[in-house]
């Protein structure tokens, strides 16, 4: 049993040497002359920028870079479990050239991709080529102790050294024997390892820094309050409705039927006066429970989701509303749930300020971000600032980490995007 | 008249089945999910369905979902469909085929059993029972500034508002307290300055009304 088990680990030990050897190499052979290659084009796509050119090239060289970069983020979690945290700033859709090129080389995180490509090429280099280097050289021990050194003493020159070791002659030669056998037990025993440090090298160089994390701390600390403050409002608000409306309503209607009670031998005719006026109660209990109910979640949601439930709040504005949706699926409840609150803030916005005729919806998913966009044609000139209804929208779309954009230049058209990533389901 | 009622809350399906028997319907079944809803609509074939918008299992629009799924395998099938909310997107999904027989109103409507039942009768018969709140939205929303609506007297568009609703001409005569025959040329009138074509079946000028009011937008 404890043979078993033992032959067993050596035999994963070594498959696990040689995978480590394998993977080192063609790993290393891949990376050098596409780093090079990067490393120059960047280079030179950069140096071009004051001339126009590198407007166009820069993004697209940089976005080759990344995708470098996010291979070897796949690789280091694939092959070795090393996780490689990645903080991309999300860049401006659909902005012009100059705006696209600074946001990505304002980005630390693309410096970050950048620097990696001289590592590659030194360090990176070596230490994913050594497992497959431990392991050759050990065969090549071997294979001279075989008779290879023949092909070397017999050469001009006579000596060839194996490590500090000088071949010359077939006693030599068997020397490197023992030499070979401590290169594969240090392969087998580090080789895994050696490749492991090769992604944890990756690591350092490509993860966020410390000040980074600290903002995103504070970043999510503040979102967590305005999330927490936001859901008290709400509850506050609801409370007061109940209060004020439906609760209200019952207790009269309850009353009107106690009354109704008394009075049905005496005064019948009363009696149903009453009875009407209950029913009366009943009916408005209803209608603000119903309003109540849209404004915590739109039954059209639930039942239909994020593109439906836009579609009928179009419908029910007073400014025709195209809407145009292209989703394969829905977003978990509460991104769902503030996609569409988001929406409908910017959608009222628009037909309270903006003085539009007409006004168009897109929503979409793609790369893992849902996307909507609000247009109109009315007047512009609408801002994030304080107080306004769109910073509240940003507020709240902050909690999932999602960003509003505002185009509303005097005298139109408004375009409002509001991003938020997420996967469909 | 048979009968098929769908409704997953017991207290109101229960009510609405004692509702209907005493104005003498005969319930064929009061079922309480879609998959329920679903075989007895094909099984029973009823002479009209009473249906709410959200049924199990997956409390979306289940209801809704099985009664157009019925009227497309027997095209007119009368369906009243009753929901806690009335969308303007529902409504216009459920009128889309252009055939009568469709119903959609708020649950708050039974309050008043005679003009529940009523609707329910209209249904059957072919016709239609629009809510009153489905026609407010659609004659609500704005548009262009030069709307053939706007240009509608005040009487007018009450006898419209009523008329898309799916009643009858004695029934708006009696609502309004006028006699039929001004109802008649009120309406006469609104045809003309909708322009569309009048009709004398009762159900083909209700539906010619509410895709004109669904499409002006």
């Amino acid at each position: 049993m404890n043979t078993h088990s033992r032959s067993d680990e050596v035999r994963a030990r070594t498959r696990a040497m040689v995978l480590a050897a394998v993977r080192g190499l063609a790993l290393a052979v891949a990376m050098l002359p596409v780093s090079i290659l990067c490393l120059v084009l960047t280079l030179l796509s950069i140096g071009l920028i004051p001339i126009g050119v590198g407007l166009v090239t820069t993004p697209a060289v940089l976005a080759a870079v990344r995708a470098f970069a996010d291979a070897r983020r796949r690789l280091a979690a694939d092959w070795c479990g090393v996780r490689i945290e990645t903080a991309y700033r999300p860049l401006p859709e659909g902005a012009n050239p100059w705006t696209r090129t600074f946001a990505l080389l304002r980005d630390r995180q693309t410096w970050r991709d950048v620097l990696l490509l001289p590592v590659d090429m030194t360090a990176g280099f070596f230490t994913a080529l050594l497992p497959a280097v431990l392991v050759l050289y050990a065969v090549e021990g071997f294979a001279l102790a075989l008779g290879l050194w023949r092909a070397y003493a017999e050469s001009p020159g006579g000596t060839y050294w194996y490590a500090f070791l000088p071949v010359s002659g077939p006693f030599s030669a068997l020397g490197a024997v023992p030499l070979a056998c401590g290169f594969l037990f240090l392969g087998y025993r580090y080789g895994p390892h050696l490749l492991t440090a090769h992604f944890r090298l990756t690591r350092a160089v490509l993860s966020p820094s410390q000040e980074e994390l600290a903002e995103r701390v504070r970043v999510l600390t503040e979102t967590r309050r305005d999330a927490v403050d936001a859901s008290a409002a709400e509850l506050r608000r609801i409370e007061r409705d109940l209060h004020d409306g439906a609760q209200a309503r019952l207790v009269a209607m309850g009353m009107d039927l106690g009354t109704v009670e008394v009075l049905i031998d005496k005064d019948p005719e009363r009696a149903r006066a009453l009875l009407a006026q209950a029913r009366q109660s009943s009916a408005e209990a209803l209608s603000e429970l119903r309003d109540l109910v849209r404004g915590i979640h739109p039954p059209v949601l639930a039942e239909r989701g994020l593109g439906d439930a836009v579609r009928a709040l179009a419908l029910r504005l007073p400014v025709a509303t195209e809407v145009s949706v292209d989703l394969a699926g829905r977003p978990e409840a509460p991104v769902e749930s503030a996609a569409y609150f988001a929406v409908s803030e910017v959608l009222t916005n628009a037909v309270k300020h903006s003085g539009a005729d007409r006004i168009w919806v897109d929503l979409h998913h793609a790369d893992g971000m849902l996307r909507a966009t609000v247009t109109d044609n009315g007047r512009g000139g609408a801002t994030v600032g304080t107080g306004s209804g769109l910073a509240g929208v940003e507020r709240r779309l902050g909690t999932f980490d999602g960003v509003l954009a505002v185009s509303s230049p005097a005298g139109g058209p408004t375009l409002v995007t509001l991003e938020i990533p997420c996967a469909l389901s | 008249m048979r009968v098929v009622l769908a409704e997953d809350l017991f207290l109101l399906r229960d009510g609405l089945v004692r509702l209907l028997e005493a104005y003498d319907f005969e319930i064929a079944a009061a079922v309480e999910t879609g998959p329920e809803l679903q075989r007895a609509l094909a099984e029973l074939e009823p002479d009209v369905a009473v249906v709410d918008v959200r049924l199990p299992p997956t409390h979306t629009d289940e209801g809704l979902q099985c009664a157009l799924r019925a009227r497309r395998e027997r095209p007119g099938m009368p369906v009243l469909v009753l929901s806690q909310h009335v969308e303007q997107l529902y409504a216009r999904e459920l009128l889309a085929d252009g055939r009568g027989g469709v119903g959609y109103l708020l649950k708050d409507r039974v309050f008043d059993a005679e003009q529940f039942v009523d609707a329910v009768r209209r249904v059957a018969a072919g016709g239609t029972a629009m809510d009153p709140q489905v026609i407010q939205q659609l004659l609500a929303r704005g548009g262009g500034a030069d709307r053939p609506l706007d240009r509608l007297t005040p009487r007018e568009r009450e006898v419209l508002e009523l008329m898309a609703q799916g009643r009858s001409n004695a029934a708006i005569a009696g609502k309004l307290v006028v006699t039929e025959r001004a109802v008649a040329k009120h309406t006469a009138n609104i045809f003309i300055k909708l322009g569309l074509e009048v009709s004398d079946d009762d159900n083909r000028r209700v539906l010619a009304v509410l895709a004109h009011l669904d499409r002006d937008r």
